[in-house]
């Protein structure tokens, strides 16, 4: 009798769990204000498009404010775990939150997957079967500014970025490829906002070149105040320095930069030429890097939600790894420790009907995976 | 090092320091006449840029917005005073701590719901743009601007309170808050029109930084750190004090991110000393901070002897 009655409730079960699949709860950590607002907003409403252009969707999507303070996401990702019984923990936008977060979410069999920060630790000997980084690994870009700086034939390059951990990952990374002489290596502050000391420094270096990684709103200051400076030495840089949520206030003194991305608003492809599109129409501005990882990261969660129930990890996990959606940077794989290969291109900030944005003028790297999954036991 | 770069780096650290005084002004002279620690003077930054970017936005023209910045940042310090603060001057300090710190966030959501999230542009105007050949080395033309510009306001203020009947009911307002109210000054009046005058300042220092920095919101709350760390420096509530203590910290601060990094580098591998001397260089201030709390425990300039 009771053996029946399980019998019947499991075929139940299985029958409701294929007309209506389990609902996937999706928590949210991103910035929301401060400095670094705009990165988090643009990964924000790029998720939410994705979901809204996906129609009938089992997915709940709660959204929070970390302040760019780790403190606060821990709190927010406890809080996510224990009260909202989220699946799935996806949002943070700055590296030293991620280090604060990722491990012991998914410690907990909690998922998280990245739609931005991919700290050099997280991808190698930390690598996690829980942990997926749908953007990139952090040196990945500022490899490919490295390798288009010998392209450029600049040979003593000064290096800045701001101390943290994807400051430490950007200028490593820039040094792996790059074959000129330093001109000099400096760290920031996070969040610095005046860099007058800095550029006094590479004034006096000699330096024929720059590469800066300053993300949000330290870009902005910096690039501000070199234009005013009288130095005029070209710019290689990464996508984040120069990307769309901080061009119109940087105004015409980017333009003319080089800078390394997995994605630029101009890709043509079918699927980057709908997301631009709607995301114009939703939000009436050109989308950034930062909103198309944000679209990308709810698609994947999409296309495994279709294919198995989260309670599952495994099958989730083996969905998940199966990337069965179209990303808009184009072709995407996964590396064993599950950050993605990808081409990574090189854009130049250009003016385009009154409007400052980003042009592909080149490839930097076919397939380029990062140097750390070596080190990852997956 | 060569001479250029020490005068450039100088020539930072002053005018660093003397944007800082327009904020330490504005703090000092509340505490110092009211006795109210308010939190949310970065606000009145953020709002002074945000308008000056927005009017010059709108007009093409950086001076009138910076009027409208200067004008918008005093007209909400007084209308703050009037509405919030006039109840917290009886209050002990933490009460007003809280009360404050609410404002900061009040203000900074009313802003993003206004401006949206995203920086906002600002240019630096026409005139003031490229760079001045000083003979030894390029300079800033906006920079240099911004020092001429800050010594005239300290001029303008050190007169205002030596010179004027304003000024010294400021300064009688800081010796005896009783007595003067006694000798038939109204007092109520006088406070709105003080928190208003810092409110000027520090949105005036917005607007100009703004032109170089990034306008977005909590753009004030660095700034507001440092400029306690002036006033506590300087001396609570002391005009003099907040011009030293606004100089030395940014002096020290400009040229302790220069010259650490490069002290270490004499004897340790470049990245690593890279990492420690600005990590050292960050501190810097607050150590200056914490040795003038201990020799000098009401600081370099004490307002009340």
């Amino acid at each position: 009798m009771k053996g029946k009655f399980t019998t019947a409730l499991a075929a139940l079960a299985l029958s409701t769990g294929m007309a209506t699949a389990e609902e996937v709860t999706v928590g949210m950590i991103t910035t929301l204000s401060g400095g670094g607002a705009g990165l988090g907003v643009d990964v924000r409403d790029g998720f939410q498009l994705a979901l809204d252009m996906a129609g009938e969707h089992n997915i709940r999507l709660v959204v929070e404010d970390d302040a760019q303070r780790p403190e606060l996401a821990v709190q927010i990702a406890e809080r996510m775990i224990q009260s909202e019984r989220a699946d799935i923990l996806t949002g943070i936008i700055w590296s030293n939150l991620a280090m604060a977060v990722v491990p012991s979410t998914v410690a907990q069999d909690i998922l998280y997957i990245s739609p931005n920060a991919g700290p050099s630790a997280l991808a190698g000997a930390n690598c996690h079967e829980n942990y997926f980084n749908a953007a990139w690994q952090n040196d990945m870009l500022h490899e490919g500014a490295g390798a288009y700086a010998n392209e450029l034939g600049y040979e003593n390059t000064f290096i800045m970025a701001p101390n943290y951990p994807a400051g430490t990952d950007a200028l490593a990374g820039f040094k792996r490829y790059y074959e000129g002489e330093l001109a000099g290596e400096l760290f920031t502050q996070v969040g610095q906002t005046d860099y007058a000391a800095e550029i006094a420094q590479i004034r006096a270096s000699g330096a024929d070149s720059i590469f800066i990684f300053l993300p949000g709103g330290m870009g902005i200051s910096f690039m501000r105040q070199y234009e005013q400076s009288g130095l005029d030495l070209p710019i290689v840089s990464a996508a984040f320095t120069f990307s769309q949520d901080i061009l119109p206030a940087v105004g015409s003194a980017a333009l003319g930069v080089f800078n390394a991305s997995q994605w630029s608003p101009d890709l043509d492809n079918e699927a980057n030429v709908e997301f631009v599109a709607a995301f114009r129409e939703a939000y009436g501005r050109i989308p950034s890097l930062y909103a198309s990882q944000g679209f990308d990261t709810a698609n994947l969660i999409l296309s495994a939600a279709a294919k198995a129930d989260v309670s599952d990890r495994d099958a989730f996990r083996e969905a998940l790894r199966e990337a069965d959606f179209t990303s808009v940077r184009g072709d995407f794989a996964w590396a064993p420790n599950q950050h993605p290969i990808q081409r990574v291109y090189i854009r130049e900030v250009v003016e385009v009907d009154g409007e400052i944005t980003n042009r592909i003028v080149g490839v930097a790297f076919e397939e380029h995976q990062d140097v750390h999954g070596e080190n990852c036991a997956m | 090092m060569s001479l250029a770069l020490m005068l450039e780096q100088l020539l930072n650290g002053v005018q660093f320091g003397l944007m800082l005084f327009l904020m330490s002004a504005g703090l000092t002279l509340v505490f110092g006449v009211m006795g109210l620690i308010n939190l949310a003077h970065g606000s009145l930054y953020m709002i002074g840029a945000f308008l000056c970017a927005a009017v010059a936005g709108a007009t093409g023209n950086f001076w009138l917005g910076l009027m409208a910045g200067i004008a918008a940042a005093a007209a909400a310090g007084a209308l703050i005073e009037v509405t919030i603060l006039r109840r917290l001057y009886a209050r002990d300090h933490l009460d007003q701590v809280l009360a404050t710190f609410a404002l900061i966030l009040i203000l900074s959501e009313g802003v993003r719901i206004i401006f949206g999230p995203f920086p906002l542009y600002l240019n630096v105007p026409d005139m003031l743009r490229g760079s001045v050949d000083l003979g030894i080395t390029q300079y800033s033309r906006y920079r240099l601007a911004l020092i001429g510009f800050g010594i005239a306001v300290a001029v303008g203020l050190w007169l205002l309170i030596s010179r004027t009947r304003l000024g010294i009911q400021i300064r009688a307002g800081e010796s005896d808050r009783e007595m003067i109210a006694a000798l038939g000054v109204n007092i109520r009046w006088l406070y709105t029109v003080v928190f208003a005058l810092g409110a000027a300042l520090a949105g005036m220092a917005g607007a100009l930084v703004g032109a170089i920095q990034s306008v977005q919101v909590g753009m004030g709350e660095p700034v507001l750190i440092l400029a306690f760390v002036v006033i506590v420096i300087g001396g609570i509530g002391s005009i003099k004090g907040a011009m030293v203590g606004a100089l030395l910290v940014g002096v020290i601060d400009t040229m302790g991110r220069f010259l650490l990094p490069r002290a270490f580098a004499t004897f340790m591998e470049p990245s690593q000393a890279m990492g420690v001397g600005a990590a050292l260089a960050s501190m810097l201030i607050y150590v200056l901070m914490a040795l003038v709390l201990i020799l000098r425990p009401k600081g370099l300039f004490p307002a009340h002897g």
